[in-house]
């Protein structure tokens, strides 16, 4: 698909049209340094700050919580489990200003939600405009991961930010279908090699890290020495499942008010003993130390072994915001070298 | 939008509650007969003994349950429920009549038409966990022939906890069949077996040869009656277990119910024991 350009004074125009036909979100400073997700009216166009918003981009994939159907709970009602699917309330959106590692985790989490109709939908609904990286920044690591400051898997429309305009590649034809306008024209022969450039520039996938983890046995690096030492500080608060783009393990509730009832699901983590308790109280995974094991051996190991990549994006926020500063990295080092 | 409803995985099919039978003297297991409100539903509901399915009560939420009948059965779904905890307790105050969701059927059952084609059959069950073997020596009756020597040992704490009462008498009449009954203690009235199922498994103790044993019981009955086993020529790969672990969705996306790299929901709940000894100890 052929790249275009839009210079920076007609971009708000551009974004002023897409606000008229999709629900557009991009990142917005909240507070200072501080920015989140928010939905755009057209009337600035975003800056897209250096690495990634605060909160992932899941938020759009996962909603929390999440209708998952309703229901006549009166038990003597003959209609109760009728089970009626909610509608899909939301228009198409546009993902605007995502950074690679974002768009990424949307395409790895695409895997086990693979018959999930309400990813699915969402995704078939989502336009993402990732903005590529030019440098990364001090806590992500895309490239440790498999992915790239420049990569576009996950991405619908890739965006290179020039002097006086933004470099347009659309991915797939859902990114296509937001050039549809007259806002654009054709990159000159120079644009086009400084975009080219950009990217050959960009830092390489340093190693292959899914496929050392997948050839490892999967009992000695469940038997690794050095799991009780990274467990040790961890006060199971979440917060790294939370932030995190590709944790997405959820937990189904039943809520009913006067008779009407609804089924919702949202985030859950495997971070809490609950998580796994048995009525009989009996829990699998009773100890921290297992529950830490479990979140770095489903990123780095079980998830790689079913389904190729490993599920971390590189995007940095639990290394950031770990109340006790574990780091992932420092794990799959320490399972490389097992 | 028809379309649709019905290739969502997580909308249950309505049901209806048509029959109830308190199994246990203390009252706290049940069997329920469920049958599925549409005829289209009905027709497609294809299971496999071991198969388990989600049954939902409206605004109580919605439980994992092994499907104790055959699919040879006709006439409705059974599941024998313990009393333990929302769920479960909200289901054992329903009636013939009541209304509740059914998804399924799930997991990989018992390899009942092939690798236990042929095979002789030791079927070992303690407690409440008879239930998908109930289904799976139903099936296998109805399809004798298939099946070499089907030997049954089964045990419950007392007389009273034995679930399918008539049921057993009746095979313990027939003589393509080895029952053996037992319970924990002696009890007035009681002239079977006393004993830990362990036990019994030692004592009857069927050749290996050409055989399959197909355990459901507590962790700590299925832990002391593989020495016995092992001890009797049998191998890992001889031996099918039903694992148990938390679960939600019931088709590998949640994450509740892992035990390393598989979902017990999904790749399970039937593993061989060569399979589960590969697996980190968290079921
Ligand atoms: C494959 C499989 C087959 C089963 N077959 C039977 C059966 O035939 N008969 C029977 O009585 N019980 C069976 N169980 C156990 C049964 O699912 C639990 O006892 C039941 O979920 C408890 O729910 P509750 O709401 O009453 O308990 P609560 O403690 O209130 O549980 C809250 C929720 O946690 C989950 N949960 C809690 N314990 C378990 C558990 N042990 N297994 C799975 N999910 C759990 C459920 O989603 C439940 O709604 C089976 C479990 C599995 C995994
Ligand atoms: S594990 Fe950490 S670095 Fe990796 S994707 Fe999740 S939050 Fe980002
Ligand atoms: S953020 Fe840190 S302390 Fe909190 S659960 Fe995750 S690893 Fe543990
Ligand atoms: S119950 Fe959700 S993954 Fe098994």
């Amino acid at each position: 698909m052929k790249p275009l350009v839009v210079e920076k004074a007609q971009a708000g125009s551009w974004l002023r049209k897409l606000c008229q036909e999709f629900d557009v979100f991009g990142p917005v400073e909240t507070k200072k340094g501080f920015y989140n997700w928010k939905r755009l009216d057209g009337t600035i166009v975003p800056h897209i700050p250096q690495g990634v918003a605060k909160v992932s981009i899941k938020t759009f994939f996962f909603p929390q919580p999440e209708v998952m159907f309703e229901f006549d709970a009166r038990p003597t009602d003959p209609e109760a489990f009728r089970p009626i699917e909610p509608h899909c309330d939301f228009n198409p959106r546009v993902l605007f200003g995502v950074r690679p590692c974002d768009a990424r985790s949307v395409a790895l989490n695409a895997m086990p939600y693979r018959e999930d109709p309400y990813f699915q939908r969402k995704r078939k609904e989502t336009t993402i405009v990732a903005f590529l990286c030019e440098e990364g920044c001090l806590t992500c690591f895309c490239t440790l991961t498999g992915g790239s400051p420049v990569g576009i898997e996950g991405a619908d429309m890739a965006v290179t930010e020039l002097e006086t305009g933004f470099f347009l590649e659309p991915v797939t034809e859902k990114g296509l279908r937001l050039l549809d306008y007259e806002f654009f024209r054709k990159p000159t022969a120079q644009e086009k090699s400084i975009a080219q450039e950009r990217k050959k520039g960009a830092q390489k996938s340093v190693e292959d890290t899914a496929s050392k983890l997948r050839s490892k046995d999967l009992m000695d690096l469940y038997n690794a020495h050095f799991w009780a030492a990274v467990a040790e500080s961890c006060i199971n608060c979440g917060a790294c499942t939370f932030l995190c783009p590709t944790c997405y393990c959820f937990d189904i509730q039943d809520e009913a008010l006067r008779g009407k009832g609804r089924r919702i699901r949202y985030w859950d983590s495997c971070m809490f003993p609950l998580f796994t308790q048995h009525a009989s109280g009996h829990n699998p995974r009773g100890e921290k130390l297992k529950r830490v094991r479990n979140r770095f051996m489903h990123k780095l190991k079980y998830f790689p072994d079913r389904f190729g990549p490993i599920s971390c994006v590189g995007c940095g926020r639990c290394v950031r915001d770990c109340p006790v500063n574990i780091d992932i990295r420092q794990v799959m080092e320490g399972l490389m070298e097992v | 939008m028809a379309e649709e409803v019905t290739m969502n995985p997580y909308l249950p099919y309505p049901a209806v509650i048509d029959a109830v039978t308190v199994e246990s003297e203390d009252g706290n297991l049940k069997t329920f007969r469920l049958v599925l409100e549409s005829r289209q539903d009905r027709e497609k509901w294809n299971h496999t003994p071991g198969q388990f399915a989600m049954l939902s009560i409206a605004g109580k939420g919605e439980i994992p349950i092994g499907i104790a009948s055959s699919p040879t059965e006709k006439g409705g779904l059974l599941f024998t429920v313990n009393r333990a905890g929302v769920v479960t307790t909200a289901l054992h105050k329903m009636n013939v009549g009541d209304p509740i969701g059914v998804r399924g059927p799930l997991g990989n059952g018992f390899p009942v038409d092939t690798d236990l084609r042929a095979k002789n059959i030791v079927i070992i069950a303690g407690g409440f966990a008879f239930t998908t073997l109930r289904a799976t020596l139903i099936y296998m009756l109805e399809h004798r022939q298939e099946y070499g020597r089907i030997t049954v040992i089964y045990g419950a704490r007392t007389p009273g906890m034995l679930l399918y009462k008539e049921e057993l008498r009746a095979w313990q009449e027939r003589d393509d069949l080895d029952v053996h009954i037992t319970v924990d203690r002696e009890a007035p009235g009681w002239d079977g077996l006393v004993g830990f199922v362990p036990t019994i498994a030692g004592q009857v103790c069927p050749s290996p040869d050409n055989s399959a044993a197909l355990i459901c019981g507590p962790p700590i009955m299925i832990k002391f009656t593989m020495p016995p086993l092992v001890k009797a020529g049998w191998t890992d790969s001889q031996v099918y277990l039903s694992l148990e672990n938390r679960m939600k969705c019931g088709i590998g996306i949640c994450g509740h119910c892992n035990v390393g790299p598989v979902y017990v929901c999904k790749d399970g709940p039937v593993f061989t024991r060569e399979e589960v000894q590969k697996l980190p100890v968290e079921f």
